[in-house]
């Protein structure tokens, strides 16, 4: 069994068969990693010494015949705005530069004692912010598929990491489309939950009323594994829900009812990846399913929506960087003139934009024109989302306009926003939605996204794994 | 058209200092965003009530008591805290002077 070819599945029966052991299968990430990470860049710290004592103690135990659970022994990687203690966690910004997180998240801590091997930091936009990771202040990650152009972000290391093989499942942070987006220019699967489904305790804020963490695999069960062991209420987190996950019976299966947003294949779309999405569409008539064209007019505002909302949210989070308590301090007798020079010197372009535009959208005179008026348009594009899934069960769409764009290509901040446009409604609305491999667009992986209704996580991945069979 | 001195404003507010360069891109780059966002005003929602959050969740409290059970965990942790901070003393973040 090659280890690079495994998944979290095979791994885990490989490693109860003892055909490898967790050492091995950790090693074997750790010198790929080593290897290619100065081409890829995807990680910004290996966490190897953790790693190596986690997989000793899996290896205890499988060898005293101990249970270690579907991801124990399974080297993950972690986006690095999730804390993991006693490493650092950058943001990817250089404010943050020599963090070292002095807790665990909340989801690293499950997947600490689910046996899960931590197997380094990924890299990121600075602050989650960006759709290709070439805001990172450590350098841009390339797309293991084309090295030429970008994974996507803002989770574009865990992305690249997760589809170059270097561990077999990443966690990411998805607030507008950053775990989403980056799986599908990779040809992966990335799955971003309900809002409140997991707990954001030790994730870097970046929009709180938007972010969550999401998780990558190579297939739609990978994704699912990790979910199940990170999902929950946490009382660290007062945002998330108390609720299982749902899904439908299998009798909702039989007569799925798909919807498919005419508003979500309109202008903008690159024709090949309008054609693939039409026919991964189309696969599932060969369970008789019904397609039925819907339409949810408030879409092309829900990237207007995002970019009040969000920069809103960004300029009261971002506030907390004031060189006192942590990170980059530029040292000035003068309060003021600390405040400026470590803000001005610590934060990159996008970081800065973010921030600018929020406290304008929120600043006296303007609250109403703008973050008053934005929340409204969320409530019509949530409404909207939700009346939707009275119609239909599932909705399939793009998960972006184009396949993975050339480094450098999208040099306007505007026009980078726009890559955003079918993963932001989602967000808004709190929805499931996962974005899974449906075919190329020239050699280039093109996603398709599956958005389900408000706390139908579950049923989202039955779906995309009733995809994932029929597009074997 | 942001003006100028609408960014220095801005600026001032969220606590970041900018350079003349700065200021004239950031200038550029704000109106198009907010030309873009403006498009909201197309929807009429002086009926709607706006959402802050998806939930619905409303006072979610916990108990609020220490949960390290040991002195030298409370110390660890304390100590992990203030090792970041760029300026302390004793167990104290060491701030810049704010008072005449």
């Amino acid at each position: 069994m090659k280890l690079g070819d495994l998944t979290i599945e095979s791994a885990h029966r490989g490693l109860m068969k003892k055909e490898f052991s967790a050492v091995e299968l950790a090693k074997f990430c750790l010198e790929k990693i080593k290897k290619e990470n100065k081409e890829i860049n995807d990680f910004l710290e290996i966490t190897e010494k953790l790693a190596l004592e986690q997989a000793k103690k899996v290896d205890n135990k499988i060898s005293q015949r101990e249970k270690i659970g579907p991801i124990g022994g399974i080297p993950i990687a972690i986006k690095d705005n999730i804390l993991v203690e006693d490493y650092k966690a950058t943001a990817g910004s250089k404010i943050l530069e020599n963090y070292k997180a002095p807790y665990d998240a909340t989801v690293v801590k499950r997947l600490k004692d689910a046996g899960a091997i931590i197997i380094g930091k990924t890299n990121l936009d600075e602050f989650a912010m960006g759709s290709s990771t070439e805001n990172s202040a450590f350098g841009v990650v390339k797309n293991p598929l084309d090295k030429t152009r970008v994974p996507g972000g803002s989770s574009g290391g865990s992305a690249a990491a997760v589809a170059a093989g270097h561990c077999l499942g990443a966690l990411g942070s998805d607030t507008g489309g950053s775990v989403r987006q980056p799986a599908s220019f990779c040809g992966i699967v990335g799955f971003k939950p309900s809002y409140g489904m997991v707990s954001r305790y030790g994730l870097i804020a970046m929009a709180s009323s938007l972010d969550q963490i999401g998780t990558f695999g190579k297939n739609v069960e990978d994704a699912k594994l990790i979910f199940d062991m990170i999902k929950g209420k946490d009382e660290m987190d007062a945002t998330t829900v108390d609720l299982n996950s749902k899904s439908e019976t299998s009798q909702k299966i039989k007569t799925l009812k798909i919807g498919v947003p005419k508003e979500y294949f309109a202008q903008g779309i690159n024709p090949e990846v309008k054609e693939k999405i039409e026919k991964a569409i189309g696969t599932f008539s060969n369970i008789n399913a019904e397609i039925k064209e819907i339409s949810l007019p408030h879409t092309e505002y829900s990237l207007a929506v995002y970019y009040i909302i969000m920069p809103a949210e960004v300029s009261a989070n971002l506030a907390r960087f004031d060189g006192i308590k942590y990170g980059f301090a530029a040292k000035d007798k003068n309060l003021l003139e600390h405040y400026l020079k470590t803000r001005e010197k610590g934060f990159g372009d996008e970081p800065t934009r973010r921030i600018m535009l929020g406290t304008y959208a929120l600043s006296a005179g303007y609250r109403d024109a703008y973050y008053n008026k934005a929340q409204q348009v969320r409530a019509l594009i949530k409404k909207e989302l939700d009346d939707a899934f009275r119609e239909v069960d599932i909705i399939l769409t793009p998960t972006a306009p184009t396949p993975a764009f050339k480094i450098g290509e999208k040099k306007d901040p505007l026009s980078m926003y726009l890559s955003d446009i079918y993963t932001t409604p989602a967000s808004l609305a709190g929805l499931p939605a996962i974005s899974m491999p449906c075919g190329e667009a020239g050699k280039l992986p093109v996603g398709l996204q599956i958005i389900g209704p408000q706390f139908y996580d579950d049923f989202v991945f039955d779906v995309a794994q009733i995809f994932w069979q029929l597009s074997k | 058209m942001i003006s100028k001195e609408i960014i220095e404003h801005i600026a001032k507010l969220a606590r970041i200092e900018l350079t003349e360069k700065e200021k004239e891109r950031f200038s550029n780059e704000l109106s198009a965003i907010l030309d873009y966002v403006d498009k909201l005003n197309q929807i009429d929602t002086s009926e709607i009530k706006g959402i802050s959050q998806v939930t619905g969740l409303e006072n979610v409290v916990r108990k609020d008591e220490i949960r390290s059970t040991s002195r030298s965990d409370r110390d660890e942790i304390r100590n992990k805290i203030l090792n970041e901070a760029p300026e302390k003393k004793d167990n104290y973040f060491k701030v810049p002077k704010i008072l005449e």
